[in-house]
């Protein structure tokens, strides 16, 4: 992979702060777009800015076959059939789309829904509502020192009763991948009912996933996390789940036939969709997946191992420097949280800022797990394919200034 | 930009005024900044003269960045002796006064963190007494 290239790619970088250059390492909570992606939002506003399945004239046809041709690449980049991708507004979306329809017919009273204690509150909120709703049991799956997850009492805590087992595919704070495809073989042996929902928004921008392989039943990404414009997520489902779960939201676009006192729903996933989408954002997911194709998914991950490993070698050579999460970079994603001995998440984010290094500070949307961190915050540093060792040297310096002004 | 990080807020930051508890406080608050977890609690004593409840003693204890800690540092130096209503007067800009640091909108909530908590203990205190 030729960084600079891509690098190239991306207009941002173009950009100075203070006559200093970005050096962006928080990809985790949201990643830069290239100029295809840019380009492809402002050629559907400037070229055919018009809705979608309504009209015949020429210009609705080149919308409705853009925003169809963007759900085919999206598909085809998960292994997935096209009436099983939903488009929503983002990963937290899914998730309460998922909640609210088949959530709301299926936990109840005696059931149990089994999650993670490093899950991102997306995953965990929406759960706890619904099971204190109905009266259901919310179970949590603990981790290791490691930060892998503790799978030994899996049948514990998964039974006949278990309905639904939500978990991210990587954690966003410890990077750590987890074994979903063991995991959910494991959880269907136990109980061949269960439904299992993946947390996708950390793998798919960064890893080759694919949901027949994986085996889950449901599984959800943004598109902002993977090159794409903001506004936009997916829910991928089996056919099956989506065609027994009532619709969402209600009103345009989702109908089949409209009486004055009755309608019929029209089939997945349009069923979902209630209301004009967001075209342009559809569209430019569409050439985020392009453009992560045209490099290659395993050239990706390889990259973010290599860069991982980098930092990881230089960053545990800092005294005082506390890391989470797996050692092994080939364990984990391109995202290393940690703490620094007497100095705030916020002090380090706030000093690195002054060279324009943009790391996260925080509990990163996951407070239950820097709880069991015993922490209130940590510093979060991520990579994507625009980030070179030469980023990774910044940080340590900026890391060294704080020191310095801390000691 | 300039560091925030200057030698007297360091100092605050290093060793803190007024840092523990208070026993039998007459009002007490603890607050969050939900950004990132920090969390501040605010203790206050009175004393009264001529008529009005002046603050006597003021402690705080939590976890938090430099900016937070020395904020109330030295909010807390400043405000004893001082009236009830002086208090409930400070905002925010008496606050970066205070500190004589200028901040991004992201880090402004750690400055006035404690002048919430001070503020809400105030008022408890306030509804304790009636
Ligand atoms: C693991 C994980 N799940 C879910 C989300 C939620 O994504 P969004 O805010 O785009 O809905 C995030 C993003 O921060 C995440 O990292």
């Amino acid at each position: 992979m030729n960084i600079q290239k891509i690098k190239s790619d991306f207009p941002i970088f173009k950009r100075l702060i203070n006559k200093k250059p970005i050096i962006y390492l928080d990809s985790t909570a949201s990643s830069l777009k290239p100029k295809e992606v840019i380009d492809a939002i402002s050629a559907y506003y400037t070229e055919y800015s018009v809705n979608i399945f309504r009209g015949v004239y020429a210009l609705s046809e080149e919308a409705t076959e853009a925003y169809g041709n963007a759900r085919e690449s999206v598909s085809k980049f998960i292994g997935a059939a096209l009436d099983e991708v939903v488009f929503v507004r983002n990963a937290t979306e899914s998730m309460n789309l998922v909640a609210n329809t088949w959530g709301e017919e299926h936990i109840k009273e005696g059931t149990s829904v089994v999650t993670t204690v490093m899950e991102h509150h997306a995953n965990i909120v929406p759960w706890q509502v619904q099971t204190k709703k109905h009266g259901a049991e919310l179970r949590i799956i603990d981790i290791d020192e490691e930060g892998d997850l503790k799978l030994e009492n899996l049948d514990k805590l998964i039974d006949k009763k278990t309905v639904l087992l939500a978990i991210t595919h990587m954690s966003n704070v410890l990077g750590t991948i987890n074994p979903v495809k063991d995991l959910i073989k494991k959880a269907k042996s136990i109980n061949p009912n269960i439904v299992v929902l993946v947390d996708a928004a950390q793998s798919v921008p960064h890893m080759k996933v694919d949901v027949a392989d994986l085996g889950c039943d449901f599984l959800v990404f943004s598109g902002h996390k993977m090159l794409g414009p903001t506004g936009t997520g997916i829910l991928w489902g089996k056919l099956h789940l989506f065609e027994e779960m009532p619709p969402y939201q209600y009103g345009g676009d989702m109908i089949k036939e409209v009486g004055l006192y009755s309608s019929t729903y029209k089939n997945p996933p349009h069923k979902f969709e209630a209301g004009t989408p967001h075209i342009a954002g559809g569209i430019g997911l569409g050439a985020a997946v392009a453009y992560l194709t045209k490099i290659g998914m395993e050239n990706i991950r390889q990259h973010e191992i290599e860069i991982t490993r980098y930092a990881l070698n230089k960053l545990n050579e800092i005294d005082g420097i506390k890391i989470f999460g797996p050692k092994k970079a080939q364990d984990k994603g391109g995202v290393i949280a940690f703490v620094m001995e007497g100095i705030h998440p916020h002090d380090l984010a706030q000093i690195l800022n002054e060279d324009n290094i943009c790391v996260r500070s925080g509990h990163h949307c996951a407070m239950p797990l820097h709880k069991k961190l015993g922490l209130i915050a940590s510093t979060r540093a991520s990579f994507y394919i625009y980030n070179d060792e030469g980023d990774v040297d910044a940080l340590i310096e900026g890391i060294k200034k704080a020191i310095k002004i801390f000691k | 930009m300039d560091s925030l990080y200057r030698d007297y807020i360091l100092d605050h930051y290093r060793h803190p005024q007024n840092f523990g508890t208070l026993e039998n406080p007459d009002g007490a608050s603890e607050e969050v900044n939900e950004l990132c977890g920090d969390r501040i609690k605010m203790q206050i004593k009175f004393r009264i003269s001529n008529f009005e409840f002046r603050i006597k003693d003021v402690k705080f204890y939590g976890e938090g960045c430099a900016i937070m800690i020395a904020s109330a540092s030295m909010l807390t130096e400043k405000v004893k002796g001082l009236k009830e209503d002086e208090i409930m007067k400070l905002n925010t800009d008496s606050v970066l006064e205070i500190l004589g640091i200028e901040l991004t909108p992201n880090r402004i909530k750690c400055a006035v963190l404690p002048l919430e908590a001070l503020q809400k203990s105030l008022i408890l205190a306030k509804k304790k007494r009636k």
